[in-house]
């Protein structure tokens, strides 16, 4: 709203109720990606997230909160870990604070931030009271409204925006609308008359162009759409059952048909008993002519890795998308991790060709959404659509996406009424190419008999163990991956981004949701006239050897920025290129990487070039 | 032009061992497959891993053999995305009842209108004659070491609880009976489930076609086997469950179904057990969610222009997600 590009980052608990939740919001004119160490601005509504995040606050900068909370002693909030409770108590301390909301405030006071104080209860009972609501447990779900409006008046901002943005989220329920604006309306005055001078950072509008806000499964789930999945399944399973949740209740949509005024196109989403079930149906599906997907995380595709390697033996185009969260076992399901590469590159037994594209922000989770299908289609072997949590759950104002720039292209595929392709004579599945891969009957199709095994299988399908069959097929399934090499364009491939300066002192190599942090930081070093080049590396599988290492050879210093332990693409490029990228920086504590992160480790690494290093990064609470 | 039964044969070398059970089930699909009114081209046959499973190799139609125990969801997606398909899947009781029992419940609690026929001879016979989860407490078939140490698995008393809403028992060398059911199967509304018993000459030693056949127990008069299998229909059971039936008959059916369902031994039922016409179809389901869903299946939706342009309306899906809407007045 007002132009302002905005960047949120959203971090919860595995739990449904009770954790500490909270969401960290980036504005700015320009177009931002990424979140930063600090905030201006703190606002709470209850007195965890006032303990956990007051030192996070920017010097200048203010915290919202309610005077309630003054006597609360931090070690009586049993949802803090113990060692969170001992850092900060051990930091009081050094100061001679008491271990309370009271010592917290004044550690802030002593910083010359600024205090904001609001009642909630009394706003909630001024509330209940105005629209004649005796519960004021109905009234107190507004309490978050109530602390955005309270940020509107400190930021300065337009209230106005305030007002839309109420309107627009609870259009559909009169009640609950009218709760929240008038509440807003309270709080917002009641910090207006708190504030005896400006906050020193201030909201402007700034010129508008249309924009959407986006979260990374809403992004891929509308690429799903436009690039023609029709079938989705899934076992819920964090941060992916979004996705899918999203996909159902726009089951129904529009179609742009010339004609043909109101026609509706649909997707079936099907909840399944295991991700076992959900890969082996979109997989039948597929077979049958949809384009079919399905959508998990780590454990999940662990459970996945018997149906990927048939769908691999059966060139079958059926689509994964796979949200990246903290491992192994159930790990951290909700943080943040792309610690999956080099298990989706060789996950289940034996070997066969597979698609992994790998995206690095909203956009790309849109776009590669369509262009997943494309790959899968054409050349005829499961692929995988690599996200993490980070971009899951983050979201992002972005232009509109288009649903015109991707053309989708189904491959070698028998038309249904079985006319044309691979007429004539008798249908062989699996028949011998020069690019390797066959023409592509579905299901149902007059004329195109065919047979899948997962057993190795002659051209019709059935099961051959004759050696030499066996080194043709092989030979015929692993050629895709050559020939899918040479099809996809370099831009697909990677990008490649640099700094105006002529010369490169550093060459940043990284892949996923780092690519907001890095560009960000990107824009700090080069104000400071450090000429930086970023490798982002978007197809993993077939992996653009050749591009890569044409990239890194000539560079001056190389880093590695991943988040996960061992540097996982560093691995998979000194395996295929024999590049060995000596500086690492890693991150793996499970929250996503800063842009201020990424600007101080870079430096690091730029101030002593010589030493071969690993930093770990550890920001984030 | 009708379909005869040499049609469905394919050149695929046979290799089931002389006398398995296979034959007989095969040979009752494929005819089963000639009287029927369907497409041929539209049939879709779907296995999982085990010597049944190769039925799909030898028969001259849609085959897709696919992983152990994951028949039904491979089946399942391909109804789903294209429902004119019709869809028959095969395996074997270790298959789906060990390790695809999950999806054997889940399946019922769908009823996609599709046909299961189990291969059902209580052992592993591709792995040289392990217990199967149907294999009675206490039987030691001659490759077990030891007598069998688990309970077994009742297809009929399980596919009850999963909710399957056509449930029916044959015996592979009754031909004519397995005929008739898999019709019946397959015209029924929903899922069905046919629980073939067959011998595994090579493993099972103790259900053996002489057993089933009853020839080691002659009838004192005519000294003719008396077979341990006999006919529901003919001993006048009924397993329907049909619209407009009370709540109490209702319960009398399924009541029946566990009676006839511990019926072992000497006794062996076949035919329908149970078939109730009034759930509706996980199709029926989905058209109340997605009206075009029969018209238009998710195979057959046309998603792009002859240039590759989708057509999906991008701007209405997504109008939620709009977050600069209005220009402030300045």
């Amino acid at each position: 709203m007002g132009g302002l590009w905005t960047f949120g980052l959203r971090e919860y608990y595995s739990s449904i109720k009770g954790p500490h939740s909270y969401f960290e919001v980036r504005v700015n004119s320009d177009k931002i990606r990424s979140h930063v160490n600090n905030v201006d601005l703190l606002a709470t509504f209850d007195a965890e997230t006032l303990i956990r995040h007051a030192d996070e606050v920017s010097s200048g900068g203010g915290i919202l909160y309610d005077p309630s909370f003054t006597n609360i002693q931090v070690d009586k909030i049993e949802s803090i870990e113990t060692p969170v409770v001992l850092r900060i108590k051990a930091r009081l301390a050094k100061q001679s604070l008491p271990a309370t909301v009271a010592g917290i405030l004044e550690e802030a006071k002593r910083r010359n931030l600024n205090l904001y104080p609001i009642s909630y209860d009394d706003i909630i009972a001024k509330t209940a009271a105005q629209i004649g609501e005796h519960q004021l447990s109905k009234v107190s779900r507004i309490i978050n409204v109530l602390s955005v409006a309270a940020s509107f008046a400190i930021l300065g901002f337009d209230e106005t925006y305030l007002n839309q943005s109420i309107e627009r989220t609870f259009a559909s329920k009169k009640k609950v609308f009218e709760m929240n604006e008038i509440g807003a309306r309270f709080a917002f005055d009641a910090v207006k008359a708190l504030l005896k001078q400006p906050f020193p950072f201030q909201l402007r509008p700034v010129q508008n162009q249309p924009r959407i806000l986006v979260m990374g499964n809403e992004a891929v789930a509308l690429g799903k759409l436009v690039g023609g999945c029709r079938v989705q399944t899934y076992y819920p399973i964090t941060p992916a059952a979004d996705e899918s949740e999203f996909l159902e209740s726009h089951e129904n949509f529009e179609l742009l048909d010339g004609g043909q005024i109101g026609r509706k196109g649909s997707i079936l989403v099907t909840q399944t008993e295991d991700e076992i079930a959900a890969i082996t149906m979109a997989t039948g599906a597929a077979l049958a002519g949809a384009r079919a997907a399905t959508s998990t995380s780590g454990p999940g595709f662990s459970l996945m890795v018997e149906g990927l390697g048939w769908a691999g033996m059966n060139e079958v185009p059926v689509v994964i998308t796979h949200y990246q969260r903290g491992g192994p076992a159930t790990g951290q399901p909700t943080r943040h991790e792309q610690g999956d590469l080099k298990f989706v590159l060789s996950a289940a037994h034996g070997e066969f060709p597979r698609i992994v594209l790998c995206s690095g922000d909203m956009e790309e989770c849109f776009y590669d959404a369509i262009r997943i299908f494309n790959y899968a289609e054409r050349f005829q072997m499961p692929s995988i659509h690599l996200i993490d949590k980070g971009l899951a759950n983050c979201s992002m104002t972005i232009p509109p996406p288009r649903a015109d720039l991707i053309p989708i292209e189904r491959g070698k595929l028998i038309p249904a009424n079985g006319k044309g392709l691979g007429d004539g004579g008798e249908y062989r599945r699996f028949e011998f190419t020069e690019d390797g891969v066959s023409p592509r009957a579905v299901l149902g199709t007059p004329g195109h008999r065919f047979w899948n095994s997962g057993d190795e299988h002659d051209e019709m399908g059935h099961i051959e163990e004759d050696p030499e069959n066996r080194i043709k097929m092989m030979d015929k399934r692993m050629s895709k991956l050559e020939t899918a090499g040479r099809e996809i364009p370099e831009e697909e491939k990677v990008n490649f981004f640099r700094s105006s300066k002529n010369e490169a002192d550093i060459t940043i190599v990284s892949w996923g949701s780092t690519k907001g942090a890095i560009l960000d930081a990107m824009k700090l070093l080069e104000r400071e006239g450090v000429g930086v080049e970023f490798l982002q590396i978007r197809l993993a599988s077939p992996f653009p050897t050749e591009t890569i290492r044409e990239k890194l050879l000539g560079a001056r210093l190389l880093v590695d920025i991943e988040q996960n332990y061992s540097g996982q693409m560093a691995a998979v490029i000194a395996e295929k290129t024999m590049i060995d990228i000596k500086n690492k920086i890693v991150k793996f504590n499970g929250r996503p990487m800063s842009q201020d992160e990424i600007y101080q480790s870079v430096r690091q690494v730029l101030s002593s070039p010589s030493q071969n290093r690993r930093i770990v990064l550890t920001h984030g609470a | 032009m009708a379909l005869k039964l040499t049609d469905l044969k394919t050149d695929v070398h046979n290799d089931w061992c002389p006398g398995c059970g296979d034959f007989g089930i095969e040979a009752s699909l494929k005819m089963a497959l000639t009287e029927m009114p369907v497409d041929i081209d539209k049939v879709a046959l779907f296995s999982g891993i085990g010597c049944s499973s190769k039925l799909v190799h030898f028969t001259n139609a849609n085959g897709i053999h696919t992983l152990h125990g994951r028949v039904l969801p491979y089946a399942q997606g391909a109804k789903l995305a294209n429902p004119e398909l019709e869809v028959i899947a095969v395996g074997g009781d270790g298959d789906g009842l060990g390790i695809g029992v999950g999806h054997f419940v889940h399946a019922g609690r769908r009823n996609i209108d599709m046909t299961y026929i189990i291969h059902d001879n209580g052992v592993y016979g591709l792995t040289k004659g392990q217990a199967s989860p149907t294999l009675k407490l206490g039987v030691q078939t001659k490759s077990l070491p030891e007598p069998n140490i688990n309970t077994n698995v009742d297809p009929i008393m399980l596919a009850l609880a999963a909710g399957i809403t056509f449930i029916a028992r044959s015996y592979a060398y009754n031909t004519k009976h397995l005929k008739e059911m898999i019709k019946k199967a397959v015209a029924h509304k929903g899922f069905a489930l046919i629980d073939a018993l067959q011998p595994c000459p090579t493993y099972n030693d103790i259900n053996t076609k002489e057993w089933y056949g009853g020839e080691d127990r002659l009838d004192p008069t005519t000294k003719r086997p008396m077979p341990r299998t006999y006919e529901l229909e003919s001993a006048g059971y009924d397993g329907r469950i049909t619209p407009g039936m009370s709540e109490e008959d209702e319960e009398k059916k399924l009541l029946q179904v566990i009676e006839k369902s511990r019926e072992w031994g000497d006794r062996i039922p076949i035919g329908v057990f149970y078939q109730n016409e009034t759930v509706p179809t996980y199709e029926e389901r989905i058209v109340e969610r997605l009206s075009n869903y029969l018209k238009e299946p998710p195979a057959k939706q046309q998603f792009s222009k002859d240039d590759g342009k989708s057509i999906v309306n991008l701007s209405s899906v997504s109008k939620e997600l709009l977050y600069e809407t209005m220009v402030l007045a300045q």
